[in-house]
């Protein structure tokens, strides 16, 4: 029962959630206003204007804009503005009419082939793409000529044709929403189907069919408006298609009547369109989960500032380091100001070191990895602190240098091996770019030095993998890959993001290996992030332990291990030891533990 | 590879079928007034039901049909009820004026869009809000009301080029060209607001995936990632819009040769219906659908050709 009730409030939640975001989204409430106006103005036609739209006075032919006729006159002498005004019945009428049968039909076939699928969807998908290959305006022209001048039945037709769309849009979200669980829980506590529809998948369908239909009604008002201007419509009643028509025959003679009814098509289509998207920019502003962020205004972020600068500069001990990160900020634009993750973090790495980040997740971490590469999301902002790399203060050089000390001075390696490979390029390709790009290489070069990677990094066979998508390699193929990338350049600071943690555990261990030897054969400095203290325990030569975007405790491994100082590293340590062995011990057993030399 | 191509066909020639099976229908609900309209209203009722007879109208549609798809699978596609033309003459005639339109839109529309869409997706900012304020602009004046008014002032006001008329290519490239531009301009002005949005999304989207920043870590220069990876990526998407474009181009066709006075498929269409001359509506419907069929199928193969996963199984 609670399920139900659950259910039943979340989508009540949702349903309120709609209406409020639209309300509060200005342009798309004017806009709705504002066709609201427009339809309420030719309702009340008879009442706005003496003129009848059809019936012309041939004395005001072609008269212009007056006391008598405020918009003037066409060739009949028929009052424009009475015309636009009736007209509007006309085209709007018939434009809601198609744009009701597509939506009625696309909806519920749409929700049918969604919700059971089987042969219906399969029919009404080969349907789909059958009227959707006609061209609209033939097929009309094609009924017209069969059954002659009737405006509902052309515009039945049109709905017809444009109602595929809805059909895509709701099966879709159908088939997306039918497993959720909330709907398998609706099902379960014995709702019957009907209900589940009306209740649960109509919610989700609701919005995005709105939208669409805002834009399904600007199609159908043009095509409306099209055929009549084709004048293949019964040009003696008023609408704006005919207008438009009549204006066409007396383009040379008075090309202002085609103004009136293009500019009353403009105002309509304007309101519609911006009405779809301000309803679709409400629903996608949905404030996003917080997540571990913290957030904080101006005044707090001043005074995080000065606290920081209070801190002891742990870099400063370390002279002779090759990456100096001290007193980094980042923060992200959040609903009220700025949420800052990363709160004047201080890092140093010496040449051939090993330095461990850790932390869990959310303590902002990867942020700092990826503000040393330079390679933060558009959104964040760096708000204080420097990043020295290899003696050159990076915010000091232009744009192109620092792109240019990625690569051979800095590289990175991901933490998900298959989402940092490019899908549309073979593993070849994506490994010689950069060698012939940053070291200059000829395409032989570059495939003979990409080939010796593979095989240090161990690839069974290179020549193959060097041939092959990502799609076609295995994760820890895949990492192996990236870490040859990585390396490819020669640089001298590797940044390592968690990059054993998506690998199943015996790859993890071959991958440490395989970093550690080339550590040491390139003698590169490692910024290494994790959340595992094994990993620290296995490569490591120093750790910094990070905690809500500071960091807490530095020191070396053997110390942080033999006494730890503050709780939240004991914590980690606990966790560690609690959960299982270190897996330290087991390669210990084979080697001796290089990485706390 | 070829037998995903033969299986694409095959469902396309199906599809063709069907459809003319559908507007075969359609133009006969009413056979009775064809031959009245054909021989206009003076006619005697004696001479409309010779006529009938003469078209096979008095037939049951199923055979109707039948005569005209045994004929029409071998290349006959008849001839006009209205002269006497063949109508795969007529259609061949007027079919290159249809496709310099289509062809010329899809081409300025898509080279239009990727750069702004690009850009917009890319730098965002300033860029972004006028793609924006181009995407709704683009879409608020129907094609043919805007085809009207480049007639009045470019080419009434103005006398810059010509307001109606096509030259073909072979009597007069330059000719040929510009009583394309306006027609041309209409048409993809609305496409572009499509296809700009389109590509701006991709773009954005593509820019978020974990490759790109791995690949900017490698040291590649940033022009080097846009051209080469996010357009790659961004592709497929867009060229499933540029098909659906290519759709309402059959239609907005229409429109435009009308207005601009253009001897195309659409103007063929226009006149052929309303005087019911059934072989040449049938003509027209059908070309239409088998080019929106062949561009729907050779979109497909560029996608699946650009998508490892599908070429390679």
């Amino acid at each position: 029962m609670s399920t139900i009730s659950l259910t039943k409030a979340s989508a009540t939640m949702a349903r309120r959630g709609t209406w409020h975001r639209l309300l509060h989204a200005p342009l798309a409430l004017t806009a709705l206003i504002l066709l609201f106006l427009i339809v309420l103005a030719t309702l009340a036609a008879p009442l706005l204007t003496p003129y009848d739209p059809n019936v012309g006075i041939l004395a005001d032919a072609l008269a212009t804009p007056g006391p008598n006729h405020w918009l003037g006159a066409d060739s009949a002498g028929r009052d424009i503005f009475a015309r636009l005004l009736f007209g509007g019945r006309v085209t709007l009428g018939a434009a809601a009419l198609a744009l009701t049968v597509a939506t009625v039909v696309g909806v519920l076939t749409g929700l049918f082939a969604g919700f059971y699928g089987k042969w219906f969807d399969v029919f009404s998908e080969w349907t789909t793409s059958l009227v959707m290959a006609l061209p609209t305006i033939m097929l009309l022209l094609a009924v017209r000529a069969a059954v002659g001048n009737i405006l509902w039945i052309s515009m039945v037709v049109l709905g017809l044709h444009l109602a595929p769309g809805f059909h895509r849009l709701t099966r879709t979200i159908v088939v997306g929403v039918r497993h959720e669980l909330y709907v398998d829980a609706a099902r379960v506590s014995g709702l019957s189907d009907v209900r589940i529809v009306l209740r649960h998948v109509l919610a989700a369908v609701r919005a995005p069919i709105i939208i669409n239909a805002a834009l399904t009604a600007v199609v159908a008002i043009g095509v409306q408006s099209g055929l009549e201007f084709l004048g293949l419509a019964n040009t003696q009643i008023a609408s704006w298609g005919t207008m438009l028509n009549e204006a066409m025959v007396n383009l040379y003679v008075a090309p202002a009547l085609m103004l009136w009814p293009g500019i009353a098509l403009g105002i309509v289509n304007v309101a519609l369109i911006l009405f779809g998207n301000g309803l679709r920019d409400a629903l996608e502003d949905r404030p996003a989960a917080q997540g571990g962020k913290k957030r904080t205004t101006a005044a707090a972020l001043a005074a995080a500032a000065a606290q920081d600068s209070e801190g002891e500069r742990v870099s400063a001990l370390v002279p002779d380091a090759v990456l100096r990160v001290e007193g980094l900020r980042i923060g992200y634009p959040s609903a009220d100001g700025i949420s800052t993750v990363v709160h004047g973090v201080d890092l140093a790495v010496r040449p051939g070191e090993v330095l461990g980040l850790v932390g869990e997740s959310g303590s902002g971490k990867t942020q700092t990895a990826w503000s040393v590469l330079d390679l933060l999301p558009r959104e964040a902002m760096i708000l204080g602190g420097s990043i020295t790399i290899d003696g050159q203060d990076r915010a000091k050089l232009p744009a192109g240098r620092r792109r240019a000390l990625l690569g051979n001075t800095l590289a990175y390696i991901p933490q998900e091996p298959m989402s940092n490979l490019d899908p549309s390029f073979t593993v070849g390709q994506q490994l010689t770019l950069p060698l012939r790009h940053t070291m200059g290489m000829s395409r032989g070069e570059a495939k003979a030095k990409a080939l010796a990677l593979l095989e240090r990094v161990g690839i069974a066979d290179p020549e193959r993998t060097f041939n092959s998508y990502p799609h076609q390699i295995s994760g820890g193929m895949a990492q192996r890959v990236l870490i040859a990338g990585a390396v490819s350049c020669e640089p001298k600071v590797l940044v390592a993001d968690e990059p054993t943690t998506a690998l199943d555990v015996t790859v993890q261990a071959e991958v440490l290996d395989l970093l550690r030897s080339l550590q040491q054969e390139r003698g590169m400095a490692i910024l290494l992030v994790t959340h595992n203290f094994g990993v620290v325990a296995d490569i490591c030569d120093r750790v910094a332990v990070m905690q809500h975007g500071r960091i807490v405790e530095t020191g070396d491994v053997a110390e942080i291990f033999a006494a730890p100082q503050h709780p939240y590293t004991r914590m980690l340590l606990g966790s560690l030891l609690h959960e299982r062995e270190p897996r330290t011990r087991l390669v210990d057993s084979e080697q001796p533990l290089e990485a706390s030399v | 590879m070829i037998h995903y191509v033969a299986r694409r066909l095959g469902a396309g020639v199906l599809l063709v079928i069907t459809a003319s099976f559908v507007v075969y229908l359609l133009m006969l609900v009413n056979s009775a007034h064809i031959a009245q309209t054909l021989l206009g209203p003076d006619a005697t009722p004696d001479l409309v039901a010779r006529k009938s007879v003469e078209l096979g109208l008095d037939k049951p549609g199923i055979v109707q049909y039948w005569n005209w798809l045994s004929h029409a699978v071998r290349g006959d596609l008849g001839n006009s009820w209205n002269d006497g033309e063949s109508v795969g003459f007529l259609i061949l005639n007027r079919i290159p004026v249809t496709l310099s339109i289509a062809i010329g839109t899809i081409v300025v529309s898509v080279a239009v869009s990727l750069v702004i869409g690009m850009a917009a997706g890319v730098r965002r900012g300033v860029l972004d809000r006028i793609v924006q304020v181009i995407s709704v602009g683009g879409l608020v004046f129907p094609g043919f009301w805007l085809a009207l008014v480049l007639v009045v002032f470019i080419a009434i006001n103005l006398g810059i080029l010509p307001a109606t008329g096509y030259t073909p290519f072979t009597q007069d490239p330059a000719g040929w060209f510009l009583s394309l531009v306006l027609p041309v301009f209409s048409l993809a002005l609305g496409a572009v607001a499509g296809l700009s949005q389109q590509i701006r999304s991709a773009t954005i989207a593509t820019l978020e995936k974990d490759y790109i920043r791995t690949l900017r870590s490698r040291g590649l220069p940033e022009w080097l990632v846009l051209l080469r990876h996010v357009l790659r990526n961004a592709a497929p998407p867009t060229l499933t819009i540029v098909s659906l474009n290519f759709i309402g181009l059959m239609s907005g066709a229409v429109m435009i040769e009308q207005i601009f006075a253009l001897p195309g498929i659409g103007s063929l269409a226009v006149t052929s219906t309303t005087s019911g001359d059934i072989p040449v509506v049938m003509g027209t419907v059908i070309i239409a659908v088998i080019i929106v069929v062949l561009v729907n199928i050779a979109v497909d193969l560029v996608n699946g050709w650009l998508n490892p996963k599908v070429r390679l199984s």
